[in-house]
C-alpha cells in the first residue's frame, strides 16, 4: 500500500485492486452455488474481506455479527454443528487472537468443519501498524489439534485452497494477505494437493523453504543467485504450514544440506520453527537458518519497507543465502550410507 | 466552569482548523480514517482546549488527566489534535503513515507524545481507561480520565464487560463518550448489527447516561459540567453525531469511512468545512 498519487481518489468501497482477497470472494460465491450447505460470515469486515460477494450473491446464507469476532467463531461453531459448513472471514490478528480461544475450543477442540479465512496476515497491513498485523498466528494456530494451515503465494493459489479446503472434513485456517502481493503463478494449471510443498526451483547448492508472500521473493532470489553466481539454488513453496511435508524437508536437508526458510511471522514457532522440528528429529548435520521478524512487533510502515527492513524481501533472501553457504558444519561421518 | 460566549467562537473555530486538517492530512497520506476522525472532533476539541488538566511540555506529568481514543483508527484525528495543541511539531503530520515517521493509523504509544496506550483493535480502549480510573483511586490521585468509544465498536463485548466493571467500582472519574455516528465499515449500525435500545443498555449497565447532539458544544459541554460533579458512578455520554462531519459530500456517507483525497477534493473539503 504505497502512497497513491494526489489526483487519486477512492474509498474502500472501491479499492478494486485487491485481487487476493477479491478472488477468493469470487471463488467462495462459486462454491456457494456448488454447496448449499455453506454459509457466509464476517465481523463488519465483509466489504474489506471480500467475503460480501458471497453475501450478495447468497444473502440468506450470509451473516455479519458486526465487530464482535468472539461470538462469531463461537455462532460458527454452532452452525457446524447444525450441520452446514461455515466459511469466517476477518483479519489474522482478531481470528487467530481475538477470537482464539473460540477457534481453539469451541471449533478445533470439536473438529468442526467451519473454514477460517484470515485475511491481512503478516506485516500486509503495513501502515495500520502492530495492532492490525498478524506475526504470531502461525504459531498460534499451528498448535491447535485438528487443524489445517494453510498460506497461500498468491491469488491464484488462494482459489485453489478455498477449493480444496472443501475436501477436509474439519477445520482450515487459510491466511491470506491484504491483496497487493505480487502473483507468483499465472494459471491454476498446476497441482496444488494440501500438505505437498511444490518444488518451484529445482537446486542442489541450497534450499529456500518459504510460506505466504514470501514465496514470489524466494523464487527472485533464487533467479538472481543463479544468473549471478551460479548458484543453485531450490525452492519450496510451503503453501501448507500443517500438516508440514516432512518428506521434502528430509529431501532437501538430504539432497542440498543447508536450508533457509522465509515467513512474514515471528521467528518464534512459525515455518522456521516447524522445518527445524523436522530436521532435528531426522539426526542430519546441516547449515540452516530462518528469516522472519525477530521476535519483535512490526512498527507501521509500507509494507514492501518493513519486508526490507526484516530482511524478508528478495535482497533479504539473497544476502542471507550467501551467508549460508560460507557457514561451516559437520558432516556426519556415515552421510553417505544414509543417503 | 460553563462555556462562555467568548469560549464558544473560539472553541468552534478550534474544531473547524482540526477539520482542516484532518482532511489535509487524508490527502497527503494517500487515505486515513476520515469519516470517523470528523465525527468526533467536537468532543476532542473541548476536551483538549477547556477541560482536561494537562501540559503539553510535560505529556507524562503524573497528575495529568487521561484521554483515550477507544475507536483506534480515530488516530488520524487524534493526531491532529495533539499537534495543534501543542504536544508535538505539525510538520509530523505530513508524513502520516510513512514508515520510520511519528504518526501511522493507529497511534502508537512508544512514539506518539500524548498517546495514552496504543489503540486499534475495538474494544480494548475502555478497559485500559477503567484500569487508570481505578488507578487513581488506590494511588489516591484526582485526575480523570476521559475515553470515547465507537458505535460499532460496542458490539465488542469487552466493551459491555468494562462498562459493567466500571459501574461496579463505582468509577466516577470516568467520563465515556460514545461517538454514535450510527455507521461502521460495512454500513448502518442498525443495519449490520442493532444496538438500540442504546441508552437503555447503558443504563441497564449502571452508566450515568446523558444524550446529546454530540456536534453542540453548549450541550456537550453541559454533560461534562454535570459528569464532572456527578458522584457514585461513571457516566456515559452518548454524542449523536454524523460521520464525515463538516464535508458536505462525505457526511453520513459510510464509504469514508477510509478514503483518499486528490488535491482537488482537499480543497472542496476544507471549503465546506469553512474559515
Ligand atoms: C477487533 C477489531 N475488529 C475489526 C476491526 C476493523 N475495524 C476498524 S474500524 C471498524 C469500524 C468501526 O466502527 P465504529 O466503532 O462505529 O467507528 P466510526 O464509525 O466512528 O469510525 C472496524 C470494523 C478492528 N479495528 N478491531
Amino acid at each position: 500500500m504505497s502512497k497513491t498519487d494526489s489526483t487519486f481518489s477512492w474509498t474502500v468501497y472501491e479499492a478494486d485492486k485487491l485481487t487476493q482477497r477479491e478472488i477468493y470472494g469470487i471463488v467462495l460465491k462459486d462454491l456457494g452455488a456448488q454447496y448449499p450447505e455453506i454459509v457466509g460470515l464476517s465481523a463488519d469486515l465483509a466489504k474489506s474481506t471480500k467475503i460480501g460477494t458471497f453475501g450478495d450473491a447468497y444473502p440468506d446464507r450470509f451473516f455479519n455479527f458486526g465487530i464482535a469476532e468472539q461470538n462469531m467463531f463461537g455462532v460458527a461453531a454452532g452452525l457446524a454443528q447444525a450441520g452446514l459448513i461455515p466459511f469466517v472471514s476477518t483479519f489474522s490478528a482478531f481470528a487467530s487472537m481475538r477470537a482464539c480461544e473460540f477457534v481453539r475450543t469451541d471449533i478445533c477442540y470439536q473438529n468442526l468443519n467451519v473454514k477460517v479465512i484470515a485475511t491481512h496476515g503478516g506485516i500486509s497491513f503495513g501502515s495500520a501498524g502492530t495492532t492490525h498485523h498478524a506475526t504470531e498466528d502461525y504459531a498460534i494456530v499451528r498448535a491447535f489439534p485438528h487443524l489445517t494451515v494453510i498460506v497461500p503465494a498468491d491469488a491464484i493459489e488462494t482459489a485453489q485452497a478455498v477449493k480444496k479446503c472443501m475436501e477436509i472434513e474439519g477445520p482450515v485456517y487459510i491466511r491470506i494477505g491484504r491483496g497487493f502481493e505480487p502473483a507468483v503463478y499465472t494459471s491454476e494449471e498446476y497441482d496444488f494437493e494440501v500438505g505437498k510443498a511444490i518444488e518451484m526451483r529445482p537446486g542442489t547448492d541450497l534450499t529456500i523453504i518459504a510460506t505466504g508472500a514470501t514465496v514470489y521473493h524466494a523464487v527472485q532470489a533464487a533467479d538472481i543467485l543463479k544468473a549471478e553466481s551460479g548458484i543453485s539454488a531450490r525452492v519450496l513453496n510451503m503453501h501448507t504450514l500443517k500438516p508440514l511435508d516432512e518428506e521434502a524437508v528430509v529431501k532437501a536437508l538430504t539432497e542440498t544440506r543447508r536450508l533457509i526458510t522465509v515467513e512474514d511471522h515471528n521467528v518464534i514457532n512459525g515455518l522456521g520453527s516447524a522445518v527445524a522440528d523436522v530436521i532435528a528429529a531426522s539426526g542430519k548435520g546441516c547449515a540452516f537458518t530462518k528469516l522472519g521478524l525477530p521476535d519483535t512487533f512490526s512498527p507501521h510502515g509500507y509494507p514492501e519497507d518493513l519486508m526490507h527492513r526484516f530482511h524478508i524481501d528478495t535482497d533479504g533472501i539473497v544476502d542471507k543465502v550467501r551467508e549460508l553457504l560460507n557457514r561451516e558444519f559437520e558432516e556426519d561421518e556415515d552421510w553417505e550410507d544414509e543417503v | 466552569m460553563p462555556l462562555t460566549e467568548q469560549e464558544f467562537q473560539k472553541l468552534q473555530q478550534q474544531a473547524k482548523a482540526i477539520r482542516r486538517e484532518i482532511v489535509d492530512v487524508t490527502g497527503w497520506s494517500g487515505g486515513a480514517h476520515v469519516g470517523g476522525a470528523l465525527s468526533m472532533v467536537d468532543i476532542l476539541t473541548l476536551l483538549y482546549w477547556k477541560y482536561m488538566r494537562l501540559d503539553p511540555a510535560q505529556p507524562e506529568w503524573e497528575d495529568r488527566d487521561r484521554f483515550v481514543l477507544s475507536k483506534g483508527h480515530g488516530g488520524v484525528g487524534h493526531a491532529v489534535v495533539l499537534a495543534q495543541r501543542g504536544y508535538f511539531n505539525r510538520e509530523a503530520l505530513r508524513k502520516f503513515n510513512e514508515t520510520d515517521s511519528m504518526l501511522g493509523m493507529h497511534l502508537d504509544y512508544h512514539k506518539v507524545p500524548g498517546c495514552e496506550t496504543s489503540t486499534g483493535s475495538m474494544g480494548h480502549g475502555l478497559s485500559q481507561a477503567v484500569g487508570m480510573a481505578l488507578g487513581a483511586r488506590v494511588l489516591k490521585k484526582d485526575w480523570r480520565v476521559y475515553c470515547v468509544i465507537g458505535d460499532g465498536e460496542s458490539d465488542e463485548g469487552s466493551i459491555w464487560e468494562a462498562a459493567m466493571s466500571a459501574a461496579h467500582y463505582k468509577l466516577d472519574n470516568l467520563i465515556v463518550f460514545q461517538d454514535r455516528n450510527r455507521m461502521m465499515i460495512d454500513g448502518l449500525t442498525e443495519e449490520v448489527m442493532s444496538l438500540e435500545p442504546l441508552a437503555d443498555k447503558w443504563r441497564a449497565f449502571g452508566l450515568e447516561t446523558r444524550e446529546v447532539d454530540g456536534h453542540d458544544l453548549v450541550q456537550l459541554s453541559q454533560a461534562i459540567e454535570y459528569a464532572l460533579q456527578f458522584r457514585g458512578k461513571p457516566t456515559l455520554i452518548l454524542c449523536n453525531t454524523i460521520k464525515g462531519k463538516g464535508v458536505d459530500f462525505m457526511e453520513n456517507k459510510p464509504d469514508w469511512h477510509y478514503g483518499g483525497l486528490s488535491s482537488e477534493l482537499v480543497e472542496k473539503a476544507k471549503r465546506s468545512i469553512g474559515e
